[in-house]
């Protein structure tokens, strides 16, 4: 359970860091409190879009559904079931390889830092520790 | 049972971080802009000593255009981008005009007008003018609709290689505001009063002028010579 309640929070964490750079992407907070201009670099590169769907709004969505099923875990029906890991590793999962080729076009292609995104790739890894932790921990199917 | 207590203080926990930090987010849209240019400003001999506006051009031309210009106004902008590069290439480099571009924000209709002129005029402290110029007006459709632009003339100074903190400083304290309140009473005294508008030749054109209209009209200011025979 306490797995679970480490991935609900870091999952929060997620959301206000992702709507963070999602409402800067859409000009409603002017500029970013970054250090540098690495995130403004980043965040105005092509690469801040996936298939034409911006990055943050990925981040925001995924970590809403991760929220959810974090949450749906530490319901009674649902507590020590493995198949709230499995979703959970799974999602994290993703998230974590996304934000690792995230961290490699920032590293390698746009060469520029954006410490916002750094602390989402530490959340989702994180995550990701969480739920394969909880799946290995859970007794029922 | 403490476990379903524990269950509680930790939604309870979560419920709180969820409200602190929706509400920092709330903050963050909603504060007042970061920066703001005053027009109310009483205008000092200092605002207007040594500056005639940014030009672009040689001081031996012939023939002097003054454009009054607002950022924020479209028209302003098609001009920029549409005309603005044949005149550039056709009267300005090859010597027969000295071009003079003067703010004259039309604060009503364009909210940002001013933020963008000092802007620019910042750039200008650091001998950067007309590049900030040009990111600003094509940028233009960009920043109009946000709800704080500083941001965005903030990134153009970057990507103009500007001293960053010396451009935020120089931001934070409107001191060209005195400036571009001059420019804009130099020009109502003139009989400007839309945009863009053109002064040459001692007349005033109003509204947006196509290269070739201001050719011809330097032609017959300042016919070229012919070739000797």
């Amino acid at each position: 359970m306490t797995r679970r309640m480490g991935a609900a929070a870091l999952s929060l964490a997620g959301i206000l860091v992702s709507a963070y750079l999602f409402l800067y992407k859409r000009g409603a907070i002017g500029t970013l409190a970054c250090g540098d201009g690495g995130c403004e670099t980043v965040q105005l590169s092509t690469y801040s879009a996936f298939l034409g769907v911006d990055v943050a709004l990925i981040g925001l969505l995924g970590y809403a559904a991760l929220l959810g099923v974090s949450l749906l875990g530490l319901q009674p029906a649902w507590q020590g079931r493995r198949t709230v890991g499995t979703l959970l590793t799974v999602l994290s999962g993703a998230g974590a390889g996304f934000a690792a080729y995230l961290t490699y076009l920032e590293l390698f292609v746009i060469h520029a830092i954006c410490r916002w995104c750094v602390a989402s790739a530490v959340i989702i890894t994180l995550i990701f520790v969480l739920a394969l932790l909880d799946r290995r921990r859970s007794t029922q199917p | 049972m403490a476990a379903d207590a524990g269950l509680t203080r930790f939604y309870r926990l979560l419920s709180a971080a969820a409200v602190v930090g929706g509400l920092v987010l709330l903050w963050l849209v909603w504060r007042p802009a970061t920066v703001s240019i005053p027009a109310n400003v009483v205008v000092t001999a200092a605002d207007t000593a040594g500056f005639r506006g940014y030009p672009l051009g040689a001081e031996s031309a012939p023939v002097e255009i003054v454009e009054y210009a607002d950022y924020q106004c479209p028209a302003c902008q098609d001009f920029e981008l549409v005309q603005f590069p044949d005149v550039k290439k056709q009267l300005i480099e090859t010597g027969r005009v000295r071009w003079v571009y003067r703010d004259y924000p039309l604060d009503n209709p364009h909210p940002f007008a001013r933020l963008a002129a000092h802007s620019a005029a910042c750039a200008d402290d650091q001998g950067r003018f007309w590049p900030q110029h040009a990111l600003i007006y094509s940028g233009q459709g960009e920043w109009s609709v946000e709800r704080d632009a500083s941001g965005t003339f903030h990134d153009y100074a970057e990507r103009n290689g500007l001293d960053l903190a010396k451009y935020d400083e120089c931001m934070q304290s409107a001191r060209h505001a005195g400036r571009i309140q001059a420019s804009y009473e130099i020009g109502s005294r003139l009989g400007v009063n839309s945009t863009p508008t053109f002064l040459i030749g001692g007349r005033l054109y109003a509204g947006r002028q196509s290269s070739d209209a201001l050719k011809q009209l330097v032609d017959s200011l300042a016919p070229v010579a012919a070739p000797a025979p």
